[in-house]
């Protein structure tokens, strides 16, 4: 039986038409650096792929600034904006945000929904010295979707500075605007690994993390990676695919109604992702067993050791012991048709057989 | 059949993995992370250190069977670091590898193989699992220099009838690793692991006094006879029968002195000749059966130590207070907190930690 992968959340499947945009770039070769033909066209390529990348996700082409993916966008912005501010990251941020503010930054609590709670942000701006607010679009393990033009109301009244991460959301829906930058990843929306961007509003500059040959205006030195840059440009999600992939998931969480929680439910959340907490179970059997049974989920943010720990997510929504107990479906954009009823079977046979042993 | 196999990537758990997936069972590879390992990833020759999940991760690949890495961090720092420094601050001298086999391996282990739907959990320990008339029973292992049946016997019946241990009929470590070889595992040279896994460079002692400060505090060197000889700096140093790091308190005249008794509560380590210290009688609690307890006093043999032969003594059990008598041949030094383990030849018949006395 081919496996089921519901873990677009930790990289999505990469669609064909990003992979002959990187094969073709592959093949043609060139530094977009060069002189000469060659590196005309790969300049060219360059150049096409960032006024695609920047109309779709809003943001002019000179304000648009690749880098080697997600986690190198956020620190980014949060090394270069954040200088002499204060920094508040909300409490469910990705710990690639979480890391770049560093141990210093603020926290902004979040309800019991899972969404940034306005009226702690509010007291927070209001309360020090201009700050650097991170807030995500959406939450990788939740795919509950922040107040963002509210938040970014906030940061406006009060002379602070908003980066939202946006690599969840981005390819998913219409990307909230009032940010002052944002990040995406190229394989989170059906691209290849290795090229994200940073998107900045007109006017904001910033200094480069990685000095070098000037590349991206001066603000990400070293060669760009073409064949990746070139798949991210071409990964566009196909009309209709997000109201496909939410009726799928809604069939997911109707057949779990009254045996799982679901965390967030009943706001707006991401159409491919569903958060399902089995109480009394840890989220690392559950990933395991349904493994086992061809069913690919995680658990929380995937972690370069492969372990699965309790989710810091699921904690600050004020889940307590449930937080160790959810399990993140994902839903990729080729997701088959028939994916609810083979991960609600997997799941059913799961729980039995746990409760059989528990009893 | 489906067995989860615990592997800590070091070459004994590889050869079990790779032995059971020769045998045409479906086996499932799972790595206990117990600790950071960003403070242990230079340290060689200890379990379940960044490099040991990297390891089975790799033989994993190698031998094509789906792998997970657990994390324990949390469970095996209250389960067995706190309880090995609390045992200290009482006194006793732990024995940790027991602590980690009854919680986080064997017990959490098991439940998760069953959870998985494995019918047997495997693990690269040197003991041999035999099918009696009344269920499973532990012996030791064919190699008496690599036998562990002395640490697993905590293990409950119950998980013992879940268990298997492949390498217990091994004749030697030489033979596993010709068997790692022959699998073409990577780790078929590495190095064995030694001491205590999760103390960094065999300073204990720092490990203890972190999690139980007062373990450190100095206090006197006492004689049995009540003359104060000198001056400790901590409690955890000692441990019973122990000769070494008394200083000038180290000899009586000519008479070279040991450690007689920690007595946590004067925070005193308590000092006399070799010959005040072997004892007629030793009590043991927390007792674990892997036969049917006896009624009557038993003749069986006992380990007091890891390394040590067991010797001949008398079982008196007395089922109602849970509280096991020994009377060895010849009074022998027990170390309150180590394990005293019973044997009827190669068979263990139980076990349990020797108590302080009253």
């Amino acid at each position: 039986m081919t496996p089921l992968y519901l873990d677009a959340n930790a990289t999505e499947r990469l669609r064909p038409v990003a992979r002959a945009a990187v094969i073709a770039a592959l093949e043609a070769g060139g530094n977009p650096s060069s002189v000469h033909g060659d590196g005309r066209a790969a300049r060219r390529r360059l150049e096409e792929a960032r006024e695609r990348v920047a109309a779709r996700f809003g943001a002019r082409p000179a304000d648009t600034v690749f880098t080697a993916g997600g986690t190198e966008a956020n620190a980014l912005a949060i090394a270069g904006l954040g200088r002499g501010r204060r920094v508040l990251v909300g409490a469910t941020e990705h710990p690639a945000v979480l890391a770049a503010a560093g141990p210093a930054a603020e926290v902004v609590p979040v309800l019991a929904d899972g969404r940034a709670d306005l009226a702690a942000l509010e007291r927070m701006l209001a309360s020090g010295p201009p700050a650097l607010l991170c807030l995500m679009a959406a939450n990788n393990e939740t795919g509950v979707l922040h107040p963002i033009a509210e938040a970014a109301a906030l940061c406006r009244a009060h002379g602070a500075l908003l980066h939202m991460d946006a690599v969840q959301a981005a390819g998913r829906g219409p990307l909230p605007g009032g940010a002052d930058s944002w990040a995406i990843s190229g394989h989170k929306l059906g691209g290849p690994p290795g090229a994200g961007a940073l998107l900045l509003r007109p006017g904001l500059d910033l200094p480069a993390l990685i000095a070098g040959g000037g590349q991206e205006r001066g603000r990400r030195g070293g060669t760009e990676p073409l064949p990746a840059i070139a798949g991210l440009g071409a990964a566009q999600a196909a009309p209709g695919e997000a109201a496909r992939l939410a009726a799928l998931r809604d069939r997911i969480e109707a057949g779990l109604a009254g045996r799982a929680i679901i965390a967030g439910a009943g706001v707006p959340r991401l159409p491919n992702t569903s958060c399902i907490i089995l109480p009394g179970v840890a989220a690392e059997t559950q990933v395991i067993a349904l493994d086992l049974m061809g069913v690919r989920v995680s658990a929380g943010a995937a972690c370069s050791s492969g372990k699965v720990a309790r989710s810091p997510v699921l904690a600050a929504m004020g889940l307590g012991d449930l937080a160790g107990c959810g399990i993140r479906v994902s839903l990729p954009w080729d997701a088959p048709e028939d994916a609810p009823e083979r991960f609600l079977d997997a799941w059913a046979a799961m729980r039995s057989r746990l409760s059989k042993n528990a009893a | 059949m489906r067995i989860l196999v615990a592997m800590s990537g070091g070459v004994d758990s590889s050869v079990v993995a790779g032995l059971l997936k020769e045998e045409g069972h479906e086996v499932i590879g799972a790595t206990l992370q117990l600790y950071d390992h960003g403070a242990a990833t230079s340290r060689k020759g200890s379990c379940c250190a960044g490099q040991d999940i990297h390891d089975a991760r790799r033989v994993a690949d190698t031998l094509d069977i789906p792998h997970y890495v657990l994390d324990r961090e949390s469970r095996f720092r209250d389960a067995v670091v706190q309880d090995f420094a609390d045992s200290y601050a009482r006194g006793e001298t732990p024995i940790p590898c027991v602590r980690c086999n009854q919680t986080v391996k064997f017990e959490d282990l098991v439940g998760l193989a069953r959870d998985l739907g494995a019918e047997a959990l495997a693990t690269g320990h040197y003991a041999r699992r035999v099918e009696g008339a009344g269920g499973a029973e532990l012996h030791r292992a064919a190699d008496p220099a690599r036998d562990q049946s002395y640490f697993l016997f905590a293990t409950t019946r119950e998980q013992l009838e879940f268990c298997r241990f492949p390498l217990g009929g091994m004749a030697d470590k030489a033979a596993v690793r010709a068997a790692a070889a022959r699998l073409g595992l990577s780790v078929a040279e590495k190095p064995d692991s030694q001491d205590i896994c999760f103390v960094p460079e065999g300073r204990y002692s720092d490990v203890v006094a972190k999690f139980r400060p007062d373990a450190a505090e100095p206090g006197e060197i006492v004689h049995l006879d009540g003359r104060v000889l000198g001056r400790h700096a901590g409690i955890a140093r000692y441990t019973v029968g122990q000769g070494r790091g008394l200083g000038q308190a180290s000899r009586d005249g000519d008479q070279p002195l040991y450690v007689a008794a920690v007595d946590a509560g004067r925070r005193r380590v308590v000092v006399g000749p070799r010959t005040a210290l072997p004892q007629a009688e030793i009590a043991v609690e927390a007792v674990n059966w892997l036969d049917a307890p006896s009624a009557v006093p038993r003749p069986c043999q006992v380990k007091l130590r890891a390394r040590e032969a067991p010797q001949p003594a008398l079982a008196e059990w007395d089922a109602a207070s849970g509280q096991l008598r020994i009377r060895p041949e010849a009074p022998a030094i027990a170390a309150p907190g180590q394990a005293c383990v019973l044997y009827d030849g190669d068979r263990v018949l139980g076990g349990g930690f020797i108590r302080r006395a009253a």
